[in-house]
């Protein structure tokens, strides 16, 4: 539990940084916090005890590795969440080099005038 | 158990250098900080696969992110203190690790999974699927669809980039092309 109350502290830091920061590059970084800390908490979810890796070695006892294989199911999916979120950081840089192009400053309270 | 707390609190410390200091490149480290972790956590939580994945995300996201800081003059913006946006982002922030907690309390206990579905793929997977990585198995033949749908986001948003930074639409119209066209000078 302690665990998972310190992997939570990490989102929490970055939602705040979400929230509160006015400089573009602190808000993707803020994302970028969140985003890793909620992989992480997908795979300590999926932690066993004194568990192996769920690959199957030639010399390996199939009885023993289905007791203490760890949970390959999250590992699966954040696998693709983990390549998704380089996507969308892309992304998100793009958006943010086009709008330092046309404003010339990073300040969110500057960009507020968005018309035209 | 031990070692998950040293590693988390190095990481703890790292996205509070990387939220609060003033310098934008060193905050892109300090965040590159929090992402190597992440990476030797996988590790030792007994995921080769997403450790290696995350290394390789890890070190194109500090590129792309260094690039974008690199790129602007360097000067702090934060002129004044903002009070409304830091009332309201502790606000939320207190009320969703209030919610965690209260989440947490009815969770099975560290180490312990409920796996009533994972069970199945690490005891019949070999003969199921001839994968003998269970991570591999799940994502190319469990859930297959899944990867695809991975694949086109990941497609969407690289054409997205890519479409935004593309500075100009067409190539310049040279002379030859003026004189086949028949625009008078």
């Amino acid at each position: 539990m302690i665990v998972y109350i310190l992997n939570v502290i990490i989102m929490a830091l970055g939602l705040y940084c979400l929230i509160a920061k006015r400089h573009i590059i602190k808000k993707i970084i803020g994302m970028v916090l969140i985003e890793y800390s909620m992989n992480l908490f997908l795979i300590l979810i999926g932690y066993r005890i004194n568990g192996l890796a769920p690959i199957l070695l030639p010399e390996m006892n199939r009885v023993q590795f289905s007791q203490y294989g760890v949970d390959p199911l999250p590992q699966a999916l954040v696998l693709t969440s983990i390549v998704i979120g380089l996507g969308t950081l892309a992304l998100m840089a793009a958006y943010a080099m086009k709008l330092y192009e046309k404003y010339r400053t990073f300040d969110m309270s500057e960009i507020r005038r968005l018309r035209g | 158990m031990a070692l998950f707390i040293v590693i988390l609190i190095l990481m703890i410390a790292g996205s509070v250098v990387a939220v609060e200091i003033k310098n934008m490149l060193s905050a892109v480290i300090a965040a590159g900080i929090v992402g190597f972790g992440v990476s030797v956590m996988f590790l030792f939580l007994k995921a080769p696969d997403i450790a290696i994945t995350q290394v390789i995300v890890e070190v194109l996201s500090l590129i792309i992110l260094i690039r974008i800081t690199t790129n602007a003059d360097n000067e702090a913006i934060e002129k004044k203190i903002d009070n409304f946006a830091n009332i309201v982002g502790l606000i939320f922030v207190g009320l969703f690790v209030a919610f965690c907690f209260w989440a947490f309390v009815d969770m099975t206990a560290f180490g312990t999974p409920i796996m009533r579905v994972s069970q199945h793929y690490l005891s019949a997977g070999l003969e199921e699927t001839g994968a003998a990585n269970m991570v591999a198995a799940v994502i190319l033949d469990y859930r297959a669809y899944d990867t695809l749908g991975e694949a086109v986001v990941i497609f969407t948003s690289i054409l997205g980039a890519f479409v935004i930074l593309r500075s100009r639409g067409k190539k310049k119209l040279t002379e030859k092309d003026m004189e086949k066209v028949g625009i008078p000078e």
